[in-house]
């Protein structure tokens, strides 16, 4: 089986947010960048299936040189091989086409990714990328097995989950408890440096959206404090005083 | 031209969020000068799409063919695909649930439409472009975006916006049908296991959420007891969710739901930076934890600094109370 899973560069989740002084960009001052955690979901899951029945894991990433250290950490968790396409990732319909050219390229079973990037929250590649393909997307999942050419899959629903059994090749995104992240080991680490990345040129998309300006939520005013020793009072304030009982 | 707004429903019920795509889409007609007409997959009751008039909807194309019950990506997008151009909407309107979500992504790469996801306000309408304003970074952050494609696909956010109290009217019902292949139908679901009974998170205007302070899931009928006498559903802190106290559905934050109902209450949650993610968009925070220091404080509205076990149990009586 060959799977690709799609990695994105995100803001370590601990990242205070702020931006340019025009508000167009990102700081990145001092910001460290990781593998998306959704999509180390994916990639966990990804290694799993491979360590279990056999079949290879490409890691794809579109994003500048600067992505190479967290993808060469994919490769040190255990993928096999890499892809960079070597272009900013400006909106997620230019990265979905990204993908969707070179997994037809690969001709891949099964693509995984995690079901959102954490920085933008777009919750959209995916289903691009199974669109474009006219693969089945299965989003979010909380579960995926695999047993020849059938995938058994559990989608999270509202308050619940759906079994879905689906042939391949399909598009799956992931969500926790898809599987334990795993840390790179020394071997891991070791090999990562010999394994191949390949580096790729972007196709030309049309741009279907721009980022004008970023901003930020207004401050709070201001925790209201209630003595424990009358805690009900704090029914009475969210009645009368906030409304939203 | 028109705006077209697709229908989620659960149980025969068309759901809140959907109501709000509604209002939203004919907000968004209404500055175009035009009208917005709405689209329901599967099983529908009559009743509830009809009072979509109230909310300025005039007509409803519903296409009942039943292996549309459950939600197929492929087959959902291709119906309000095929509603799109028989409509000749400019502007398609959904929620940012899993499933509008779902049909907006399939649907943009499909129209080669401009798509924007976690809109949280009416967008301002220039010429031929619309600008959105999107939640981004986990709810850290929001962005402006011009949509400039013939199409525009909006996922509203839950309860980013004010619904006006719905006015009399009915919408009219026209039962709308779209050829579907079996490979339109791949990935059905063969079984759903729902939860039954309990408020659904994502749809609830109160949260009651609980986290380690709660110590173990012996004590979680104090989250579920004040939940209940406030019509709240609960939730919880990726830690504990981690363990096994609570499913995983339950969990908010940056790597579980991201929510933002009227009224969040964080009973023995620290709020780290992760957690506050998926929360921090709820129009009232309140936070109970012994620690004055703890961090959630900083993002909340009102607090009680003290002991879980001594402050709920006070907090239920007082809510039951106030409910009889
Ligand atoms: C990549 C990544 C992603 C993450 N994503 C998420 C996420 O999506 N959601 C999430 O929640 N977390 C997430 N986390 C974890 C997050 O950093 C915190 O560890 C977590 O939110 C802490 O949960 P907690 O507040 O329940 O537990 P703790 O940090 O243990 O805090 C418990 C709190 O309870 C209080 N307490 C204890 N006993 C009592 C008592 N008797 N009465 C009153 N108060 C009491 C304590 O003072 C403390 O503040 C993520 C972490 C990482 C690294």
């Amino acid at each position: 089986m060959k799977i690709l899973v799609c990695i994105s560069n995100v803001p370590d989740t601990t990242t205070k947010i702020s931006f340019s002084p025009d508000n167009k960009e990102l700081n990145t001052a001092g910001v460290q960048f990781v593998i998306n955690p959704y999509d180390e979901y994916a990639l966990t899951r990804a290694i799993e299936l491979k360590e279990n029945q056999g079949g290879t894991v490409t890691v794809l990433n579109v994003g500048l040189p600067d992505t190479e250290a967290n993808i060469r950490k994919a490769l040190a968790i255990g993928a096999d091989d890499a892809i960079r396409v070597n272009a900013k990732p400006t909106d997620a319909f230019f990265v979905a086409q990204q993908i969707a050219y070179y997994a037809k390229e690969g001709a891949y079973d099964l693509i995984l990714m995690g079901k959102e990037s954490v920085d933008y929250n777009g919750f959209q590649v995916h289903g691009m990328v199974a669109e474009l393909l006219g693969w089945p997307a299965i989003v979010p999942a909380i579960k995926l097995d695999v047993s020849g050419t059938t995938a058994t899959l559990e989608r999270e629903i509202e308050g619940g989950k759906e079994i879905v059994p689906v042939n391949l090749p399909l598009v799956a995104s992931a969500q926790q408890p898809m599987s334990e992240p795993r840390i790179p080991n020394m071997r891991g680490i070791m090999t990562a440096r010999t394994k191949p990345l390949k580096v790729v040129e972007p196709i030309s998309v049309e741009v279907k959206t721009k980022t004008e300006a970023y901003s930020l939520p207004e401050k709070k005013s201001g925790v209201k404090l209630i003595d424990p020793a009358n805690a009900g009072e704090l029914i009475t304030l969210l009645r009368n005083e906030a409304k939203v009982i | 031209m028109s705006v077209l707004v697709f229908i989620e429903c659960a149980d025969g019920k068309v759901k809140k969020s959907s109501f709000e795509a509604a209002f939203y889409g004919q907000q968004v007609a209404a500055s175009l000068g035009t009208h917005a007409v709405a689209v329901a997959v599967g099983e529908v009751a009559t009743e509830e799409l009809k009072s979509l008039g109230g909310y300025g909807i005039s007509r409803v194309l519903v296409d009942e063919e039943p292996r549309l019950k459950d939600y197929v990506s492929q087959a959902y997008t291709k119906v309000v695909a095929a509603a799109t151009e028989k409509e000749n909407a400019t502007v398609i309107v959904l929620s940012n649930t899993n499933i509008g979500a779902g049909i907006g992504a399939r649907l943009a790469a499909r129209l080669q439409a401009s798509y924007a996801a976690n809109v949280v306000a009416l967008p301002e309408v220039s010429g031929n472009s619309l600008k959105v304003k999107k939640s981004v970074f986990s709810g850290k952050a929001f962005a402006e975006e011009t949509l400039t494609a013939a199409i525009k696909i909006i996922a509203v956010k839950k309860n980013s916006l004010e619904v006006k109290e719905p006015v009399s009217g009915e919408a009219a019902i026209e039962s709308f049908s779209t050829a579907l292949t079996d490979s339109d139908l791949t990935g059905a679901p063969q079984e759903t296991i729902r939860a039954t009974g309990d408020v659904l998170l994502t749809e609830a205007d109160i949260v009651v959420s609980g986290g380690r302070g709660l110590r173990g899931p012996e004590n979680w009928h104090l989250i579920e007891d004040l939940a209940k006498a406030l019509g709240a559903a609960t939730a919880c802190s990726k830690p504990v969710a981690d363990v096994g106290w609570r499913p995983h559905h339950e969990h908010v934050g940056q790597t579980g739901i991201t929510i933002s109902p009227n009224l969040y209450i964080a009973v023995g949650i620290s709020g780290a930076i992760q957690h506050l993610a998926g929360v921090n968009s709820s129009k009232v925070i309140v936070v109970i934890n012994k620690d004055p220091e703890a961090p959630f404080f900083k993002a909340a509205d009102y607090g009680i600094v003290g002991d879980v076990f001594e402050v709920v149990p006070k907090l239920i009586e007082e809510a039951k109370a106030l409910a009889k």
